[in-house]
């Protein structure tokens, strides 16, 4: 935690906010990416500290959050089955399908397990070869690595009753899609410090040309938020728009190579649906051909599950940064983190949730 | 079991041999030379006292033992608590069950300010638990039993058939005696009280998470699971005035800050750079996402008390062995009463919401 410290240091945040007061002139709007760093902005109070020209919009980068209500139901359908164990990361299992959640199909007798990596869905699959063990592949590039390892170790020892039901997502089509909506208002990104430990920073470039928004790759600590904060303000104010990697304790332009050729063997690119959002194209990975035996959507029927979300959740709103989530009306009403009607209710990272949790509105 | 030997499942030895068997049988529950040997052989070894050595259907208890009857006749009250123990693994780094239903029980007693007497113990044993593993939990029970003072009288065995049990659990509650004067209680807070924290939090859950999970870190997370009695005891004679006593077991510091709010209809708030955490506990929430407020404790309290009682509390509780990093928390307030709020490190504020069920990692 000594590590930790010294980048949550309250003189240096203070000093880093005054800081950011002094540049800003004109109001701007800054969107975190990453859902963990909507966490931690909520978590440590830092958009308090902040000038009132700079505003957080606060990203899609929840993956839980953006998962398609089509994917849930997919899973939910997996994990009644008899003699199927489905394999989740923990805060999946609150998020609601179109009738029901995980929690309920696991109350009702299904086999839903909680896991803390992909490979120990594979260590499962091995332990149980009468069982079909189905893991629920979700998650930006960052989950990515792992989750591609495991259908590749699947793979290597032959293992036939494991499959993955992927619903990979990535961020640069995502900020292409922000940017090129004509009621977009973002200004400038923070880009996911974790995300880009994986895949480097060599892809934003182009995206801060073509739209001429400033990127800067940033951690998760106050300070690494702050000090990205003031990196942004300072080529807004300038007029730049520039790639800039506030993160290179963590983050290499090329990012971790070995786990992009992984990724590239197991996975291919995919017109992904978001939930709130819609489909943008060419913005998730599927699994690629060669790994077709481990789809768990071709493995197990699912072709007619399709979902329709709640007409009351502005939840799309909400991650394109068009509605603050008080201004839901839904919010606090129908929709709470008990009974949430979209996903951003749900994981702590999701922006509605973090809200209510810190009673903001 | 001498009183104060530390319990050692490993060289625990039978007065006579159990009709052979290793393991519970559904037989172990059904009333006759079976269940007889499971009393003879392993809860009266461990547990047996002259009340409990009768084994009537009901404990009788004398008033006059523990000096019962002078206390209530000078106002004294009964205190009366009972809890249900599930945990997996049964025993666990820092514990056992054993350990925690004699705790956790003399513990709620405690917040009432009570001095526990006399516990039942019921127990419900899955069909295939090793009878050496339940000869190890049972004498950990009786050594917790033996430091916490406290006497178990009666108590009851059931067997269920495999896989519908947990393998064991077991249920204990517990009579106390709140001596004269002692009132806490909700309807005494008042706003400006200090509310203080026993010590680190989140010990239990982390170390309960950490080997469910197989989860390895620079050093072993062990179960704060201690008796509490000792502690109010000494916390209560500094300071006869403190308005309640919390534990926060289940649902972490961060439910029962919330039970205090919505009890005493004030606002609770806490300052982050005061809640202590253990660097290695710290680590282990932050590689987990789990928010240590939220995570249980089996061996720590939260205190409501006057605000100019602070100090001498302080004091008296960290000369105890189960208060040395007694810390005060935040105060309430009169405003956003049933609310609890957090003063950030860096200054900032946040509502401390209430967990909601289970604490779910989060992905990323």
């Amino acid at each position: 935690m000594k590590h930790l410290a010294e980048y949550r240091d309250a003189d240096t945040a203070r000093r880093l906010a005054a800081e950011i007061g002094r540049i800003a002139t004109r109001p701007w709007a800054i969107m975190e990416v990453c859902g963990g760093q909507t966490h931690s902005i909520i978590r440590h109070g830092i958009d308090q500290l902040l000038p009132p020209e700079v505003e957080l919009i606060h990203g899609p980068g929840c993956p839980v959050c953006v998962t398609p209500l089509e994917t849930i139901d997919k899973a939910l359908a997996i994990a009644r089955r008899p003699d199927t164990i489905l394999c989740s990361f923990g805060d999946m299992l609150r998020v609601p399908g179109s009738r029901e959640d995980l929690f309920a199909v696991k109350a009702a007798g299904g086999d839903v397990r909680v896991v803390y990596s992909p490979l120990d869905a594979v260590k499962l699959a091995r332990a149980m070869p009468d069982r079909e063990v189905v893991f629920l592949a979700i998650g930006f590039e960052t989950t990515a690595p792992a989750n591609a390892l495991a259908v590749k170790l699947a793979a290597r020892e032959g293992l036939r009753n494991f499959s993955a039901l992927v619903s990979h997502v990535l961020v640069p089509p995502a900020i292409r899609a922000i940017m090129s909506s004509p009621d977009n208002r973002v200004n400038a990104f923070l880009a996911a410090g974790h995300v880009c430990s994986v895949m480097g920073t060599w892809q934003y470039p182009p995206l801060a040309h073509e739209f001429g928004v400033p990127i800067v790759v940033t951690g998760f600590e106050p300070l690494d938020l702050l000090e990205g904060i003031r990196r942004t303000v300072v080529q807004l104010e300038a007029g730049r728009h520039e790639l800039e990697n506030a993160y290179p304790r963590v983050v290499s332009e090329r990012g971790n190579e070995a786990a992009q050729a992984v990724i590239a063997e197991v996975f291919a690119p995919v017109d992904r649906a978001w939930r709130g959002i819609g489909v943008i194209p060419a913005s998730g990975w599927r699994l690629a051909d060669a790994y077709a035996a481990f789809d768990a959507e071709r493995r197990f029927d699912l072709g007619g599950i399709t979902a329709v979300e709640s007409p009351l959740c502005k939840s799309g709103e909400v991650l394109k940064g068009l509605l603050k989530p008080g201004q839901c009306p839904a919010f606090g009403k129908e929709c709470t983190p008990r009974t949430p009607l979209g996903a951003t209710m749900v994981s702590s990272e999701g922006a509605c949730a973090a809200y209510y949790n810190a009673g903001r509105t | 079991m001498q009183p104060g030997t530390p319990p050692d499942p490993a060289s625990f030895t039978c007065p006579a041999p159990l009709r052979d068997r290793p393991q519970i049988v559904m037989g172990h529950g059904g009333g006759g030379a079976l269940s007889r040997d499971l009393i003879e052989h392993i809860f009266l070894p461990a547990f047996g006292n002259p009340v409990l050595d009768r084994l009537g259907d009901s404990a009788v208890l004398d008033p006059t033992g523990r000096d019962l009857a002078p206390r209530l006749a000078e106002g004294g009250r009964l205190a009366f608590a009972t809890d249900s123990y599930v945990v997996r693994p049964l025993v666990f780094p820092g514990g056992s069950i054993g350990e925690l239903a004699v705790n956790g029980t003399v513990t709620d007693l405690a917040m009432s300010g009570a001095e526990p007497l006399w516990l039942s113990a019921a127990f419900i044993l899955e069909e295939g638990l090793a009878i050496a593993d339940l000869a190890g939990i049972v004498a950990r029970m009786a050594a917790a039993a033996t430091r916490a003072g406290v006497t178990i009288v009666t108590g009851d065995t059931k067997v269920v058939e495999r896989s519908r049990g947990d393998g064991l659990t077991i249920t204990t509650a517990g009579i106390g005696v709140v001596p004269p004067g002692i009132d806490l209680g909700p309807q005494r807070v008042r706003p400006g009280d200090a509310v203080i924290v026993s010590g680190t939090i989140a010990d239990h859950g982390m170390a309960i998470m950490s080997v469910r999970e197989g989860l390895e870190f620079e050093a072993a997370i062990t179960s704060d699971t201690a008796p509490l009695h000792g502690l109010v005891a000494a916390l209560l004679a500094a300071c006869p005035g403190a308005r309640m006593l919390r534990d926060p077991t289940r649902g972490g510091v961060a439910a029962s800050l919330h039970e205090i709010a919505v009890a005493a209809k004030l606002g609770v708030e806490i300052d982050e750079r005061a809640i202590p955490v253990s660097p290695v506990v710290a680590s282990a929430c932050e590689i987990l996402g789990l928010d240590p407020l939220q995570v249980a404790n089996e061996g720590k309290l939260l205190a409501v008390v006057p605000a100019d009682a602070v100090e001498a509390v302080l004091d008296v509780m960290r000369a105890h062995e189960h208060g040395r990093q007694a810390t005060l928390l935040g105060r309430i307030v009169a405003g956003h009463p049933g609310v609890v709020a957090m003063r950030t490190a860096l200054g900032g504020s946040r509502v401390v919401p209430l967990p909601i069920g289970e604490q779910l990692p989060r992905i990323c």
